[in-house]
């Protein structure tokens, strides 16, 4: 009879304690938070959790929302693709969160994605990502690609004359996808196929030696060669060991980092990376008061003097600001309505400029390219005129060039078809 | 664990039936069953007594784990096979429904191709790969659900058993194979999705799988499966075979000298059980709303096992209560203290296997009759 | 190579080359005229400023280009001083005046502004400094400026190159030089000089041959092509010495995660999933002692190797007492126990230290490479950990064959009960192999601290390859560890340029699998009554 009574009061606990919860206190207004704390991922996203406690901190000092106070809700998925669906689930459902920041992988966004439109929530996506998707129901707050891959590459190009490629990355989608929109680009730039080296490796990847050594030969054919790298997290300590072990320093084979910032470089020796890029739309070495009260910030915030701050949390910061200001536009912070009043929303970011967020739910952002310095920081060497806006759909992909998003009415459609004038893959053909 | 009152004249697979435990437990199971179903659809969101779809869908994920966890005790707890690879049958089963779920999908992708999936649109796929033909009918994604594990385990156990690979060895073979399996799917050449695996599913039978009832459903049938699963692993350990698997685990060579083909024996059963494990897979992904490599991981594979050890090995109902119990404490421990549910995880491993060497069966059983659990301690399987 | 940088260096050398005295201190006026120059331009008219401040024949003016190099020339906001600075970490950074070179304290970071410089500048500045150093005393310096100029040589360097030569002494040089010369002649169609390349293995020289087989006058074509296709022989050679030895780097670092498990697994019959923690442990404590000796890397990382073995030992030996020894007879269940053990360390370690990774500095006799010739260099960290790693196996087989610890772990394990009435304690012994083979991953845990991240995720990356090592060569056999992971790094590594490194370990695992059909008990199968545990 004890199994009985197990699942039994277990279950009605269960059910109890998720009934009383909706019934709570309406009052605040609840910020989920859907960050890894643990698993492969919490290396990353674990710091994004403490930005946004520390956005929310400040926001209720001054009053909160609307008169309102925020309540963080913070759940660990565990770096677990399956439990980020379950967890946003749980924070809309279960907790009812009126907005959620959250996500670093691609692949934990695609498992959110379906969740957050069916309960029609909200989410904050503050890492930069391969594009090629546009949801009603999410603001993308990291860069797309042709506002850090592309840029990247035209400064290789044109300012270091670099002729011959390498685009290495983990084998996952972001890389796979920016290395096909940056194959095109190149090869549209008159780039010759056999300039192009591609490679991809796992994740974790830690045994980097033949292919640092192919690298070192396809570079020495005389041509100037960089490396994209498109490398993700844990692989690039030991890939940048290994090349400033086999000799290859900055000045003969640069490598652009899309993936390696502050954050990581807090984590690495730095000796061996001098010099070596990184395409990004913040450095915490940009001068400006913005900025600064931001660091500042961050540093009592977190209690450590060489904490570092990096582009997410800007994503974040600029994402957090924009959806108050939606809030208070709209007068509530109900899901429909500051979906609407987001749009045009605009707000200073940390670099001195600002950000307006696009009909297509992509932000406008400056593409900043640095030069590592032997203290884990990075000298802008070159940025762009003015901001980029983010594009939802890469013109360099057969399957997406036709492709516009703009979330305003009437058109609402994320994936509308220039040529065939449809929305593609809604649920009702425009015909 | 044989029962006085077994009748062996009837078919193997009603035997199960007359035993007090197995009636016992699909008493409770399908009493849990109407009692998730009447109170989700008899009273309104919001009531105090309402089971919300969300909880009925993390229901049914848990009885998806559970059935995983009944497989591989069958081949644990019954056969002496610590397999720490069956992570890999599941996500096989997984992946065959996520590939039918896919095809589903049709031109409601974002792209609008009326065949590719939108993964394979993008990174500029221009036909379907020859193993994706099919899964847009459900009779053959569900044979394949059955069809990949199984193959796969027959395979690998064919050769394993006939070389006569034992003990520690055959444990980290079968991790190898799921480590092997998980790379691969990693890669995106293979035309599988890649680390983004395959997700965004629509519907299901021409369900939709955002409606509650469909989330019900779904719950429901995985409750059967469950069912189902336990009486034919029940059914095969009370057969003859059964008791010959339970003579391999304790003594392979003696049963072998008896003139038992032992190979066979466990070849059966690993199949039997890699099957369980893929319909497990298959039911999980609905639910969850993606497949994905990571279920290939070898430490997924070791930690099902843990929850068969918590449970309590050779019971199957054991696996059930330990499956459901990590799973529950799991999501109620990331949701409460998301910064430190592993230590209170990691505790419950450590505590449980030095104090509960029987797991949370073995506590149930010490009311019962003490020559229970002589036998269900069995012996162990070392180098 | 521009003339520029040639013009540049060599008024920097005469500068230098003239005695001390003759070129006094321009005034600090002038001098900071000449910076400011440096601070406003654009990347394009910088090099007209170093070479204005080269010319300037100012004696501090090698000093701050050196400074300008690495970064670290700064002026700052308020006075408009220029200064070094000297430490660059947190919010607050220490400098010193650049005109007088006096330390002058902390400041805020946000009072300095960088001078900037990129890469293409740091490369005309690393140039010049080579050219000067053609001339300097020391043969090693000398040596290294003549194989950076392979390449990078134009005509009126070529000149230069040309004088030096016959004053050249060192026989090294001299041949770089050469070579160098050499490299920009065939460039200028001299039929010639192609006879001094041939052979050479220089990748400029390769390019140079290479464009001169495509050249209209055919001599010089037919000889370019003879030579390169000696050289493609030479390269293939270098190349397959090359796979040996990334073959033996990686199996050496399988080795050194695996040995420790052989002894807690294959002779102690435990599971421990919690091994990779331990690993994780040892460089955790590489990082610990760092922090301890700050500025000596080296020290530390020497002092990390007792250090490491130590707390990855008390800490093996804590995990042994309080739960391994309470599952005595029931090994599998150390598996899963253990499993809770290592999801414990990984989170006390994110939660007490940090969840983000640690960085552990290279001390500078392990960075680079060590260079056998001009295809072949072995990285040094590598190959230390080559030694290491040798030296670790042999101190444990001397352990295991000659002491009378190693003797009582070989009687215990080959029959427990016998032991034990022959007085060996048996509890001790447990306790003490627990105990070593932990320490041996905390060594591994310092080993790897010098290749791979030191985060909390260390461990479990290197958790199952471990197990496949063990198990391929043959549990409870050290000899088998050893040469299973010697064997499938070098595998791995021979597979990995034509199949991708993904495909290349899932034919590795492929393989175990495999040859564990084919021998179900490993490579070397522990033999007699012990094997049938």
């Amino acid at each position: 009879m004890t199994i009985k009574k197990h699942v039994k009061t277990g279950l009605s606990a269960l059910a109890l304690s998720i009934s009383l919860n909706a019934l709570a206190a309406e009052d605040p207004i609840k910020v989920g938070i859907l960050h890894s704390l643990s698993g492969t991922m919490a290396i990353s996203e674990s710091t994004l959790k403490d930005t946004l406690l520390m956005l929310i901190e400040k926001q209720n000092a001054e009053g909160g929302v609307l008169g309102r106070q925020l309540e963080p809700v913070v759940v660990d998925p565990a770096s677990n693709w399956p439990l980020f669906a379950e967890k946003a689930r749980e924070l809309l459902a279960k907790e009812e969160v009126d907005v959620i920041f959250g996500n670093w992988t691609s692949v934990s966004r695609k498992s959110v994605l379906p969740v957050v439109e069916e309960l029609n929530g909200l989410l904050f996506y503050p890492v930069q990502y391969e594009g090629e998707e546009s949801s009603e129901n999410v603001f993308y707050t990291g860069a797309a690609p042709n506002q850090q891959a592309i840029p990247a590459v035209d400064y290789l190009m044109n300012e270091i004359g670099v002729e011959r490629w390498v685009l290495a990355g983990t084998d996952y989608v972001y890389p796979r996808t920016t290395n096909k929109i940056l194959e095109t680009y190149l090869k549209s730039h008159g780039v010759a196929e056999e300039d192009i080296m591609i490679n991809y490796t796992p994740f974790g990847h830690s045994n980097w030696q033949s292919i640092v050594a192919d690298i070192k030969a396809f570079g020495s054919e005389g041509k100037k060669t960089a490396v994209v790298s498109t490398i993700n997290g844990d692989a690039n300590v030991p890939f940048y060991r290994e090349l400033g072990n086999q000799g290859i320093d900055a000045s003969d084979i640069p490598v652009v980092a899309f993936s390696v910032g502050e954050q990581e470089l807090s984590g690495i020796d730095t000796a061996p990376l001098v010099g070596h890029l990184a395409a990004w739309n913040y450095f915490m070495s940009v001068e400006g008061d913005a900025n600064y009260e931001f660091i500042d910030a961050w540093v009592d915030y977190t209690g450590n003097e060489e904490a570092v701050t990096n582009d997410p949390m800007e994503a974040h910061f600029i994402g957090f600001n924009m959806w108050v200001d939606a809030v208070e536009k709209a007068g509530t912070a109900d899901v429909d309505a500051v979906k609407d009043a987001i749009i045009g929303v605009t707000v200073p970011n940390l670099t001195g400029g600002y950000a307006t967020m696009m009909p297509n739910h992509h932000i406008t952002k400056p593409v900043l390219i640095g030069e590592i310095q032997d203290n884990g920081q990075f000298e802008v060497v070159w940025e762009t005129p003015s901001t980029v806006a983010g594009d939802a759909w890469s013109d360099f992909l057969p399957g997406s060039m036709d492709l516009i998003s703009d979330w305003r009415k009437p058109l609402a459609c994320g994936n509308y078809n220039v040529v065939t004038h449809s929305c593609g893959g809604a649920e009702e053909p425009a015909e | 664990m044989v029962s006085s009152n077994l009748n062996t004249s009837k078919p193997w697979l009603l035997r199960p039936f007359n035993e007090r435990s197995t009636q016992l437990f699909l008493g409770i199971l399908f009493g849990a069953l109407a009692l998730v179903t009447i109170l989700h659809l008899a009273f309104p969101e919001g009531h105090a007594l309402h089971v919300s779809a969300y909880t009925v869908t993390l229901l049914g994920k848990y009885l998806c784990y559970a059935l995983l966890a009944v497989a591989v005790d069958l081949v644990w707890g019954f056969l002496g096979i610590l397999s720490l690879g069956h992570g890999a049958f599941f996500a096989l089963g997984g992946y065959a429904m996520g590939m039918y779920l896919m095809r589903q999908i049709g031109d409601r992708g974002v792209y609008g191709d009326p065949v590719l999936p939108d993964f394979m649109v993008f990174l500029n796929w221009q036909e379907l790969p020859w193993f994706w033909h099919g899964f847009d009918m459900a009779w053959f994604a569900f044979i394949m659900v059955l069809l990949a594990p199984g193959l796969l385990a027959l395979i690998f156990g064919f050769l394993a058993f006939r070389s006569r690979v034992t003990g520690v060895y055959l444990s980290i073979i079968t991790q190898a194979l799921t480590f092997a399996l998980m790379l691969a799917f990693f890669r995106n050449e293979m035309g599988f999705g890649g680390n983004n695996g395959l997700t965004d599913f629509k519907d299901i039978l021409g369900f939709d799988l955002r409606s509650d009832a469909t989330r019900l459903g779904l719950f429901i049938a995985t409750g059967i499966a469950l069912a189902i699963g336990y009486v034919v692993c029940r059914g095969i350990v009370l057969s003859k075979l059964g008791r010959v698997s339970v003579a391999c685990r304790d003594a392979e060579a003696r049963t072998r000298f008896i003139g038992y083909r032992v190979e066979r024996v466990q070849l059966f059963v690993f199949v039997v059980s890699a099957m369980l494990a893929g319909v497990a897979g298959a039911l999980y992904v609905p639910q969850v709303g993606i497949i994905n490599p990571s279920e290939f991981s070898p430490l997924f594979s070791i930690e099902v096992v843990v929850w068969v050890a918590l449970g309590g090995r050779a019971t199957l109902y054991g696996a059930v209560i330990g499956a459901l119990l990590v799973n529950y404490a799991k999501t109620v421990f990331t949701g409460i203290m998301p910064d430190a549910w592993l230590f209170a995880l990691g505790g419950l491993f450590v505590l449980v296997t030095v104090l509960l060497p029987k797991g949370i069966a073995g506590l149930l059983q010490r009311r019962k009759a003490p020559e229970d659990s002589a036998q269900a301690a069995g012996q162990e399987v070392t180098a | 190579m521009s003339i520029l940088r040639l013009l540049t260096g060599l008024l920097l050398l005469l500068s230098l080359s003239l005695p001390a005295g003759v070129y006094a201190q321009s005034s600090d006026s002038e001098a900071s005229a000449l910076l400011q120059a440096l601070a406003d331009s654009s990347y394009a008219q910088k090099q007209q400023v170093i070479s204005d401040i080269v010319s300037s024949g100012d004696e501090r003016a090698r000093t701050w280009l050196e400074a300008y190099a690495d970064g670290k020339l700064a002026q700052t906001k308020d006075t408009g001083a220029f200064v070094f600075v000297l430490s660059n970490r947190g919010r607050d950074w220490t400098v010193a005046d650049a005109l007088s070179g006096d330390t002058i304290g902390e400041m805020s970071r946000r009072n300095i502004d960088r001078i900037r410089i990129n890469n293409a500048l740091r490369k005309e500045l690393e140039g010049m400094l080579s050219v000067i150093d053609l001339t300097v005393d020391d043969a090693d310096t000398r040596l290294a400026a003549a194989r950076a100029l392979k390449g990078e040589v134009d005509a009126a360097l070529a000149e230069r190159i040309g004088t030096l030569l016959d004053t050249e002494a060192d026989d090294d040089v001299h041949d770089a030089l050469t070579e160098a010369l050499a490299i920009y002649q065939v460039a200028q169609g001299e039929v010639a000089a192609v006879a001094v390349l041939s052979g050479s293995l220089n990748p400029q020289a390769r390019v140079a041959l290479n464009n001169a087989a495509q050249s209209d006058n055919p001599e010089l074509a037919a000889a370019a092509a003879k030579a390169l296709e000696s050289i493609q022989t030479k390269l293939k050679i270098n190349s397959a010495a090359e796979t040996l030895y990334f073959g033996l780097s990686l199996g050496s670092v399988l080795v050194l995660a695996a040995i420790g498990l052989a002894i807690t697994f294959g002779v102690m019959g435990v599971i421990n999933m919690a091994h990779g923690e331990l690993i994780m442990l040892g460089a955790y404590t590489t990082w610990g002692m760092q922090q301890l000796f700050p500025g000596q890397p080296g020290l530390a990382l020497i002092l990390s190797i007792p250090a490491g073995f130590l707390v990855a030992a008390l800490a093996g030996i804590a995990i042994e007492r309080t739960v391994i020894q309470h599952l005595k007879g029931r090994p599998l269940e150390t598996l899963l126990a253990t499993f809770g053990v290592s999801l414990i360390l990984q989170q006390l370690v994110r939660t007490v230290i940090s969840p983000l990774n640690r960085s552990v500095v290279t001390p500078e006799w392990m960075s680079g490479s060590l260079m056998i010739n001009e295809a072949l260099s072995l990285t040094l960290n590598r190959l230390y950990v080559i030694g290491f790693a040798l030296v670790v196996f042999a101190g444990l087989m001397l352990i295991m064959r000659k002491t009378r610890l190693g003797l009582e772990v070989r009687a215990v394990t080959q029959n427990r009960a016998m032991a034990r009435s022959m007085g060996i304690k048996a509890t001790r012994v447990d306790i003490l192999t627990f105990g070593l083979g932990s320490g041996v991953a905390g060594l591994a845990g310092v080993a790897l601290s010098q290749i791979t991240n030191v985060g909390p995720n260390l461990g479990q990356s290197y958790i199952i390859d471990s197990f496949m090592v063990v198990v391929f060569g043959g549990v409870g056999n050290l000899w088998g560890t050893l040469v299973a992971g010697l064997s499938l790094g070098t595998i791995n590594q021979i597979l990995e340029p034509w199949a991708g490194a993904v495909l290349a370990k899932i034919v590795v695992l492929v393989f175990i699998i495999l040859f564990i059909q084919k021998r179900p008990r490993g490579l070397f199968p522990q033999k007699g009554r012990a094997a049938e545990g």
